[in-house]
C-alpha cells in the first residue's frame, strides 16, 4: 500500500528577533510527527527555537512563467526608494 | 536553435547563478542531478551500516556517544539529499525502490567490511576526508537545493573526520595491539579511499558536460591529488605507514607522486559483486519491508483523525 | 547500609537503567521503519547514554575508589547491574520497542521531575536536563503507541501482544524498596507508582489497548537478578574494552 508518507516543508526561527526561514523537508503521516521529525533533523546543533511544518501540497507558489508580470512592474517605480530623492544636505539625513 | 528557455538556462549557468526548482532546465540536467543526488543520498544511508555495527561495541562511553551522533548525522544527510532530489520532481519512495533494486548505486567504498574498531577511525579520517574533498566544491553546485544541502552537510561533516583521526591518535599512542590495529586498518582503507574520487580523468566519461553545467567543479584526478597531498602529513603525524611503495614527494610538481590503484578491484566493487554489497542492500530492503506495517499504521491513524481543512 | 552507599546504589541503578536501554535503542539505528525514525531512535539512545554517563561519573565520586564512567559500564558483571528487567528485554518489532519505551518514559519522567527538587544538588541539576529530554522521549513514544494501537488491525495486534508480553516487567519500574531510606533525606522524591499507573492507563486507553489482567510481576533487576538477556547484551557492549585491559580509547 505504502506510497510513503506525505512531505512537509519545514520552517525554522533561528533565534529571537528573526523570522522563520525554510530549511528543508521531512516525511510524516501527520503534523505532530512531522514536528518531531523536524526537531530531530534540523535542530540538533541548536539551530532553532521555533518550528513550523506545512504540508508541501498546501504551499501556494507563484508560477515562474508569471515572473515578468509579477515582479517587473516594480522596476520603474524608483520613487519607492529614498535614494531617488535629492534633498539639500542640511536635511539629507531624512 | 536555442529556445528562450534554453537561453535563459544557459545564461544563468554562464553567470554562475543558481538554478532553482521552478526554473526550466534541460531534461538531461534534471535526470543527471536526480541520479547524482539520489546516489549521494543512498551512500549516506548505506554508510550508516559499516560504522553503525560498532555502536553496540564502542570501547568507551564517550566514543559510543560520538559514534551514535555521527551515524545519526548520516541519516540526516540522507534526508537532506532525498529532499533536494525530490525538488526535481521525484518521490523519495521511488528513489528508495531504485536503490533496493540496484537501478541506482551508492558509493562502493561502503562495500568494504569493518572488522575492527580501528576501521571506525579509518573511515572517519580517510573516507569522510575524501568525501569532504568531494563535497566542498559541491556547495557551489549550480542547482540551488543541492548546493544548500551540501553547505549544511559540510558543516556537520568536519567533526566526522576529526573524530576518526582522534580515534586513531589514541590507538597509536596506546598498546602494541592498538597500534597494530590502526596500521592494519590503514592498510585496508588507503587504496579504496583514494579510489573514491573515481577513475582517472583519462577514463572518465561524464566530466566535461557535468563541469560545463556547474555540477562538477574539479576533475577526479585533481581531487585525488589534493586529498593525497593533505593526508600524507596526517599519516606521518600518526606514525603510520601508507601502504604505497611508490608514494614520494615530487619537488618539481609540488605534489606527492603515488602508485597506480587497482582499477579492476574498483570496477568489481562498483559492480557490487560479492556478499557485502548484498548484505548492505538486504539490511535496507528488510528495514523498509519490516517497516511497512508501521508506516501504514501511522497513515491509517492520520486518516482516521484528519482535521477538516 | 549507610547514606552514601544507599545513594551510590541508587545512582548506579539509574545509570544502569539508562545505559542498558541506550544499548537496546542503538541496535535499531539503520533498521528503523523510516529514516526519520532512525534519527529519533538515535536521539533517544544518545540522550539516555548522556544521562548514564553523568550518573556513572557521580557514582565514581560517591564510591571514592577512582573509578570513572567507563569502569561502571565495561568492568562490572551482570549481577552487579541494577537496571529494571524491562530495559534489558530484546527489541522485538517496532511495537515491542515503542511499548517498552512508553512504559519506561512515563516512569522516567516522573522520576526526573521529582528529582529536580532532590536535596542532592548534583542529581537535582542533572534532573533538569533529563526531565526535558524525557519529556520529548515520552512525546515520541506516546505518539507511537497511540498510532500503532489505533492504526491498522495488524499494528493493533502487534502492539497489544507487546503490551501483554512486557506488562509483567513494568511494575518494577516504579517500585524500588531500597529507595525508602533516601526518601527520608529528600535525596529521592516520594513514590510515584500511582501517578505512573494513571499516566500509562491514559495513553493505553487512547491507543485502544487493554492492560493485561492478572499478570504476575517479574522483578529482581534492582537487586542484580536478571533475565537471560543481560549477559549477552553486556558481553557485546564490553567486548572490545575487555579485549584490551588498561587501554585508552
Amino acid at each position: 500500500m505504502t506510497g510513503g508518507w506525505p512531505r512537509w516543508e519545514v520552517f525554522l526561527r533561528a533565534r529571537r528577533g528573526l523570522s522563520h526561514g525554510h530549511v528543508g523537508s521531512v516525511h510524516a503521516a501527520d503534523g505532530e510527527t512531522a514536528l518531531q521529525a523536524a526537531r530531530d533533523l534540523f535542530t540538533r546543533r541548536q539551530e532553532g527555537i521555533s518550528i513550523w511544518v506545512v504540508p508541501s501540497g498546501q504551499v501556494v507558489a507563484s508560477d515562474p512563467a508569471d515572473q515578468d508580470s509579477l515582479f517587473e512592474p516594480a522596476d520603474d517605480k524608483g520613487f519607492r526608494f529614498p535614494t531617488s530623492f535629492e534633498l539639500p544636505s542640511e536635511v539629507d539625513q531624512m | 536553435m536555442t529556445t528562450e528557455q534554453e537561453q535563459r538556462f544557459d545564461d544563468l549557468i554562464a553567470a554562475d547563478e543558481r538554478i532553482e526548482p521552478d526554473d526550466w532546465m534541460p531534461d538531461e540536467y534534471r535526470q543527471t542531478l536526480i541520479r547524482q543526488i539520489a546516489q549521494h543520498a543512498h551512500s549516506e544511508i548505506i554508510g550508516m551500516q559499516p560504522e553503525g555495527v560498532w555502536i553496540t561495541r564502542a570501547p568507551s562511553l564517550h566514543r559510543k556517544s560520538i559514534l551514535i551522533a555521527k551515524v545519526q548525522d548520516e541519516a540526516g544527510h540522507g534526508l537532506y539529499l532525498y529532499g533536494a532530489a525530490e525538488s526535481l520532481g521525484v518521490a523519495r519512495q521511488e528513489l528508495l525502490d531504485r536503490l533496493h533494486t540496484r537501478r541506482q548505486k551508492y558509493s562502493s567504498i561502503f562495500n568494504y567490511e569493518t572488522p575492527t574498531w580501528a576501521d571506525v577511525g579509518a573511515i572517519g579520517w580517510l573516507v569522510d576526508g575524501a568525501a569532504i574533498a568531494n563535497q566542498v566544491p559541491l556547495c557551489r553546485c549550480s542547482y540551488g537545493p543541492y548546493g544548500r544541502a551540501m553547505v549544511r552537510i559540510c558543516k556537520e561533516e568536519s567533526f566526522h573526520q576529526r573524530q576518526g583521526f582522534q580515534i586513531l591518535l589514541r590507538l597509536v599512542e596506546g598498546t602494541e595491539a592498538q597500534k597494530q590495529m590502526a596500521q592494519d586498518a590503514l592498510n585496508r582503507w588507503w587504496w579504496p579511499s583514494i579510489m573514491m574520487f573515481g577513475p582517472p580523468d583519462s577514463q572518465s566519461t561524464h566530466n566535461a558536460r557535468n563541469m560545463a553545467w556547474g555540477i562538477k567543479r574539479f576533475t577526479n584526478d585533481e581531487l585525488r591529488q589534493g586529498f593525497i597531498d593533505m593526508t600524507v602529513p596526517q599519516a606521518e603525524l600518526l606514525g603510520l605507514t601508507i601502504p604505497d611503495p611508490d608514494l614520494r614527494w615530487n619537488e618539481e610538481r609540488g605534489h606527492y607522486d603515488y602508485g597506480e590503484p587497482d582499477w579492476d578491484e574498483f570496477a568489481r566493487m562498483v559492480r557490487g559483486e560479492g556478499e557485502v554489497p548484498e548484505q548492505r542492500l538486504r539490511v535496507r530492503r528488510e528495514a523498509h519491508e519490516n517497516g511497512a506495517w508501521v508506516r501504514d499504521a501511522a497513515a491509517a491513524y492520520a486518516a482516521k483523525h484528519a482535521v477538516a481543512a | 547500609m549507610n547514606g552514601t552507599s544507599g545513594l551510590l546504589a541508587h545512582v548506579l541503578r539509574q545509570g544502569d537503567r539508562a545505559l542498558v536501554l541506550a544499548q537496546r535503542l542503538g541496535e535499531w539505528v539503520a533498521h528503523a521503519p523510516e529514516l526519520e525514525e532512525d534519527m529519533a531512535v538515535a536521539n533517544l539512545s544518545l540522550d539516555l547514554l548522556g544521562q548514564a554517563r553523568h550518573l556513572y561519573s557521580y557514582a565514581g565520586e560517591l564510591e571514592g575508589q577512582g573509578h570513572e564512567e567507563d569502569y561502571f559500564a565495561y568492568w562490572r558483571s551482570a549481577d552487579q547491574f541494577g537496571n529494571p528487567l524491562l530495559v534489558e528485554q530484546p527489541n522485538g518489532d517496532f511495537a515491542h520497542t515503542m511499548v517498552r519505551q512508553l512504559l519506561h518514559d512515563h516512569a522516567a519522567l516522573l522520576y526526573w521531575e521529582s528529582m529536580t527538587v532532590s536535596t542532592d544538588s548534583r542529581l537535582a541539576a542533572l534532573a533538569v536536563r533529563a526531565s526535558n529530554e524525557t519529556r520529548f522521549h515520552l512525546r515520541h513514544s506516546h505518539g507511537w503507541v497511540v498510532r500503532l494501537g489505533d492504526g491498522t488491525e495488524e499494528s493493533h495486534r502487534r502492539t497489544q501482544n507487546a503490551l501483554t508480553a512486557l506488562w509483567p516487567y513494568a511494575e518494577e519500574l516504579v517500585t524500588c524498596p531500597d529507595d525508602d531510606e533516601l526518601r527520608e533525606t529528600g535525596q529521592v522524591g516520594p513514590p510515584f507508582a500511582d501517578a505512573w499507573r494513571t499516566a500509562v492507563a491514559e495513553t493505553l486507553a487512547e491507543a485502544t489497548l487493554i492492560i493485561p489482567d492478572g499478570a504476575v510481576p517479574i522483578t529482581g533487576g534492582w537487586s542484580g537478578t536478571h533475565t537471560e538477556h543481560l549477559v549477552p547484551l553486556l558481553d557485546e557492549l564490553q567486548s572490545v574494552a575487555r579485549a584490551h585491559p588498561g587501554a585508552s580509547w
